[in-house]
Formats: structure tokens, sequence, C-alpha cells
């Protein structure tokens, strides 16, 4: 499954790690979010970045303590018609200020692309070859956005109300 | 109306050609069906039983003429000539082609109309009264409200795949008529102490299974914490709706579980820890908003010009005015309701040659504009008295002036077995076999005010919960039986209607309903005692009596 991270396929430096699988000594680990949350000090103590899958239907308030150790979050869609991992993004993204990797893992089709940018994902393990080849292209295809989301893309009211000041300074 | 400007017609356009790849990979195979269902339902294409069927929206019930034109071209070009306005303030093509789609979208984008998340588990198209902007007594016009409400909903990169679909309304009207209680959202406008325009917030109400009139969550939400109100609302329902079993996803059933106090409270301490965010609307949004809404300019004309008291001498044209015209606010004018309910006619139904000829008199007699109700008729606007008799006899010779406006074959109907794989029975031939029972207009006029609703099957499309009189369609051993209920409402009283008796044959519901009206008759106290007034003095216990003392 193809990894798209800043615009492109990249290689994935992380390893997703089944709970009870072994870990590797060292290199970046994605972890369960049990198994993070039975012996977080151990795992942040081993050589190698951690990062956590954490599911869309646990509150996100045993995460926030740790997440300025975290190098990946990991969020889950099990299937593209369920939407929670959209919330829990921006409330991480807005609202505790994370700023390390936001990966969606799941059904993740080249449809959902723009909403999860908006939602603040910057890494996809993108289902389909083809959707991922896509990516750039996709990202292209709107240049409106009604919502004001943490990504800092302007809203077409504001772009309204600017341009009405500026006319108005022209004058 | 309001004026799309080079924004909205980008966005638009950008989602008709985000569209037309989505059909594309469909058509490939690129992607499965699975996928595909919920993209297509994105934006407004179901599969039924013999077609897709195309869903369009019609925001808040606005139309100009030149959008009509465009519907009626796409009944033309691309469906049987023909569409059906729903209860939505939405309309419906039923023969539609895939292929054919994203073609057809393209032709609606280039008069600023779309069908985005006309279905599907999202933010739905935003109704409104469809008197909006010309009622008497209206506190402020709530379309500016709806169109913020619209701009903000729209493609919402947080909320576009919730548990299940959800709906907004807003009426600033002391008469509700766009149906607020039974919305997921119901929005009343109105003004706190210090002349401050706001909204008493109501959630939770919706039909279907499990029917429920929403409640009040918060009785005053500044106008300008509107958008972020309703977003901490969604964002709790986004994460703690259920998911597991579709009949219960939606928000009336958390508000339900939670209890309204809980909800209230989980709402409360999202939306201030959301705190003065970007969603706050200054005054200047607000009017940037406002000032694309155009309004026509009203001449000084007298409340009684000699047209109308010439025509007074006609009995049709009198009985059509004081059935379809209601009053407006300025004076001289009128708004005009038009039946889409001819006896022997499918409820909502209108050909591609009444819109376009409608379009005609729109132009011709209100300023361009027309309206949809989510009864299921048309209005225009802003007519002049002076021009009535004119209207009336134009709206006559298409068939547009019935005069059963609010009354009794003034049916509201889902599309039923005809047309729907969900439905277990048929709701229009109901509805045309009890328009033919009531075709005597003087009768209908006699009984008064009465909404009859049908739906199919218990999704409750047809509203049957809140007809004066409800229909459900049911199947019972392979056969149509239809549950009859009394005494709901949708307005500012609602409430559900209550099952008279065991469900009846096919074709003995004709007969039980005029059995129930004509207990009505002998059981109302007066002339002007409605019947769901009828219903609420006595209770349904004298209406079974009657109805199943011979069956």
């Amino acid at each position: 499954m193809p990894l798209v991270k800043q615009g492109r396929i990249t290689t994935d430096l992380f390893v997703h790690v089944a709970d009870g699988a072994e870990l590797p000594g060292d290199g970046a680990v994605l972890v369960t979010a049990e198994r993070f949350l039975a012996d977080p000090e151990a795992l942040l103590r081993r050589p190698g970045k951690v990062g956590v899958v954490w599911p869309n239907n646990r509150n996100l308030d045993d995460l926030v303590p740790h997440l300025d150790r975290l190098a990946s979050v990991a969020l889950v869609f099990p299937t593209f018609r369920d939407g929670r991992a959209y919330s829990q993004a921006r409330l991480l993204r807005e609202r505790y200020g994370y700023d390390g990797e936001l990966r969606a893992t799941g059904q993740v089709l080249r449809d959902q692309f723009v909403f999860m940018t908006r939602a603040g994902f910057d890494a996809f393990e993108v289902k389909k070859d083809a959707d991922a080849d896509a990516f750039a292209e996709t990202m292209k295809r709107y240049s409106v956005f009604y919502q004001p989301t943490g990504d800092g893309r302007v809203t077409a009211l504001n772009r309204r109300m600017q341009q009405r000041h500026s006319e108005s300074a022209g004058q | 109306m309001y004026a799309y400007d080079e924004l909205d017609r980008t966005l638009i356009n950008e989602r008709v050609s985000e569209f037309r790849d989505q059909v594309k990979r469909r058509l490939s195979g690129e992607l499965t069906e699975d996928e595909f269902k919920i993209l297509r339902l994105q934006n407004g294409v179901y599969l039924q039983l013999h077609a897709y069927m195309f869903r369009v929206a019609i925001p808040y019930g606005t139309l100009s003429t030149k959008q009509l034109r465009r519907l009626a071209h796409v009944a033309r070009r691309y469906d049987r000539g023909y569409g059906h306005f729903t209860t939505r303030q939405n309309i419906q093509f039923n023969w539609i082609k895939l292929a054919e789609l994203p073609d057809a979208l393209a032709d609606l984008a280039e008069v600023g109309i779309h069908a985005m998340q006309t279905s599907g588990n999202n933010m739905r198209n935003v109704t409104s009264d469809q008197w909006a902007g010309v009622a008497p007594g209206e506190i402020e016009d709530p379309r500016i409200w709806s169109e913020l409400i619209r701009q903000h909903t729209t493609l919402h990169p947080e909320f576009s795949f919730l548990p299940r679909k959800f709906k907004i309304a807003i009426t600033a009207s002391e008469h509700d008529r766009a149906a607020i209680k039974i919305h997921d959202i119901g929005l009343r406008l109105h003004k706190n102490a210090d002349g401050e325009t706001g909204f008493e917030v109501l959630v939770g109400g919706g039909l279907g299974r499990t029917p429920f009139i929403a409640k009040t969550i918060k009785p005053f939400v500044h106008g300008r914490d509107v958008l972020s109100y309703i977003e901490a609302i969604l964002r709790v329902y986004n994460q703690y709706g259920r998911r597991d079993n579709i009949y219960k996803a939606r928000i009336k059933i958390l508000v339900h579980e939670l209890g309204i106090e809980k909800f209230a409270k989980e709402v409360e301490e999202e939306w201030k820890q959301m705190g003065d965010s970007e969603l706050r609307l200054d005054h200047a949004a607000i009017e940037e908003v406002r000032s694309r809404f155009s309004y026509p300019a009203y001449e000084k004309l007298p409340h009684m010009p000699d047209e109308l008291k010439q025509a007074a001498h006609d009995p049709l044209f009198e009985r059509w005015r004081k059935n379809s015209v209601s009053p407006h606010k300025v004076q001289g004018y009128s708004i005009v309701t038009l039946s889409l309910k001819p006896v022997g006619g499918p409820p909502g139904d209108a050909t591609a040659e009444q819109m376009d000829a409608l379009a005609d008199l729109a132009d011709k007699y209100s300023f361009g504009e027309v309206r949809v109700g989510h009864e299921q008729n048309l209005a225009l606007p802003h007519v002049a008295k002076r021009d009535l008799p004119a209207l009336f006899k134009a709206l006559d010779r298409l068939g547009l002036a019935t005069p059963n406006v609010n009354l009794v074959t003034d049916i509201i109907a889902c599309p039923g077995l005809d047309y729907c794989s969900l439905a277990n029975a048929r709701s229009i031939p109901i509805a045309q076999e009890l328009t033919r029972r009531f075709a005597n207009h003087d009768t209908a006029g006699l009984i008064g005010r009465l909404h009859i609703n049908i739906s199919g099957c218990i999704n409750a499309c047809g509203h049957h919960h809140v007809g004066h009189i409800g229909i459900l369609g049911v199947e019972k051993n392979g056969e149509e039986f239809y549950q009859i209920t009394i005494g709901g409402r949708a307005d500012e009283n609602a409430q559900m209607g209550t099952l008279i008796g065991p469900a009846v044959p096919y074709a003995e519901v004709a007969d039980v309903i005029e059995d129930i009206v004509e207990a009505y008759l002998a059981l109302r106290d007066r002339p002007e005692e409605l019947f769901v007034d009828t219903v609420k003095r006595l209770g349904v216990e004298p209406f079974r009596e009657r109805v199943y003392a011979t069956r």
C-alpha cells in the first residue's frame, strides 16, 4: 500500500507492529493505542521513532499528554463512510496543537484527499495505487473553500471581504 | 434572490468535474459499485426500481426563472419531460442515465444550481419558509442565514461522512411553514431583549421509523455564533452518533439516548472549547451575504385595484383567489401559491412545458422569482394585485390554478412503490384516488384545512406522521396495507398523529378516509373548527368508533 507524504509517494519509514509481535531493535514503529498506553515510557526510550494508531471510537484524552513525544499519529477509516477520524484530526491539529505526522489509514481513496488535508492529515496510506498516483492532481481539484479549518486556506467569505476592502481602498 | 459570484460558480464547476471523474471511474470499473454508491449519493444520485433518480437542490426554495427554465431543459433533454418537487425543496428526475448525469449537472451549474449533498450521510439542502422575505410579520429574511449555512455546510471537510443524513431548516415567522420541528436542527429566528438577531435552536426532530419532535437545546444563540454552535452540535454527533445500526444513526436517537440535558451539556462544552473561532460572523460578513440578495423594486400600488373589484364577479376567480392568494408584506402585492395537486395527478409533479410557461409568467408578474414549498407546491412571491385576474387565466390554462391549497386534495406523497426501491406500497395512486373522491372543490372548501400525507414505507418521505391524516403503506403477506393516523401536524405546534385502528387493504383506503372526513363533519362543533382541532378536542376514539363500527 503506497504512502503519500508531502504530495508524493514515498517510502514508509514506519513499520506497523501488531499487538504481541516483537518490536524491531530500532527504526520507526507504529503501535496500537493499547500497546502504547500499557507502557509508553518503555516504548519512547527505545531507539527509533514511535507512532500510535488511534482508534476512531476512542476519546483523545489519553493520547493528548503524549503528543509532543510522538512522531506519528495514525487515525483510522474502517470504511470511507465512517468519518469520525476527521473530527479527531481537527481536534489534534487545531485544539491540541499537534504538529507531527498525522496519518490517514484504512479505506483511503482519492475522493477523500481534499477533505483529509483540510482536516489536518499530511500522510496517507492509500488503498489503490492509481489513487496514490493521482494525489497531486486531485489536490488541485478545488480552489474555493467555504469553511475555515486549521489548514489555513482562505475561505470564500474572507476572499470576498478582502476584495471588497481593496475595492473600497482603491476608490 | 441570491446572486452567485465567481467563487460560488467556480466551486460548483469544480464539483461537477470531480463527479464527472467519479462517473468515469465507475464506468471503467476502477470504482466498485460499493465505493461509487457513497460518492453518487453525495451528489444526489439514487438507484431506484427502474433507473437512476437524480435530486437537485433548490436551496431555501428560491428559484430564478432562468433556473426554472434550466430545470425544464433537464427534464426534457435527460429525462421524460417532467420533474417531481419534494418535501425538502428539491426536484427529482426519475429516469436519468448515469453516463449523461455529468452533462446534466454541467447544464445546471451554468445557472448556479447543483445536486451537492441532496442525499447521502451529510448535511442536506438547507430549507426555509417558501414565503421568506415576503410574509407579513416576518422578523427578518431567513434566507440570509440559510445562505450562510448553505455555504458553511457545502463540502464540509469534517462532516461529509456523518453517521446519517442531517437536515437543517430555518423559519423567521411566527407560523412555521418550514416544519423545523421535524428536522435534525431547527432554527427559529427571533430577537433578544437588546434587539439582536439570534436563533432558538432545536435538535433531534425527525420522522422515519422512530419519529421525534425536535427539542430546544438553546433558547437563544446569537446570530454571530450560529455557525460555531451548529459545528459544535455536529462534532458531538459525528463522534458519538451510532454507526452500528442505520436505523439508530440519526441525531434524534443520540439526543433521545443521552437525554436533551446531557446532550446539551456535551454541545455546550464543545462549543466553549471552540472559543472565539474563525466561525464567528462579524457584522461585515453577514452584510456581505445580505448584499448579494436582491429585492424587487415594488411600486406604490392600491390595496384594492379596479381589476380586482371587477374580477370579483367571476366565481371561479374568487374561489381561486380566496384559496391560493395570500397577503404580502407590501401593500398592493400578493403571494400566489400554485397547486401541483391537480385532480387525478401525482402530487408535486410538473412538466417541462409547465415549468417553461410558469417561468414566463414569473417574469411577467413576479419579478422573475419562483418559490418551492415543502408541501410540494410552488409560489409566485411578488404578484401585483391588479395582475391577479390575468395571472389566474394564464395559470388555469396551464393546469396550475387548482383551488385546493391546504385542502383535503393538497396531498403530500412520496414516490412510493411506483418508483422507489425502499417502498412497501404505492403512494401516488392512493393520492390520485383521493383527489378524485374529493374532486368537488366546494365540498373540499366546506371541509376546510386538512392535510393528508402519504408515505409508501416507514422511512416517511411523505411525512405521514405529521399529516392531519397520515397514511403509511406497509406490506402484509405480500399485499399492500395502510396504517392510518389522525391529529398530526408539522407547524409550530408539531406533533405526531395517533393510529386510528387496524391497517386496511389498498382498495379500502379511500373509503376509510371518506369516513374519517364524514365523522369530522359530524363531530366538529362549528364550521371554523379545523379537522386537526376537532381531533385534539375529542381524541381519536369518536373517530375510531364511527370509522370502524361497520368494518
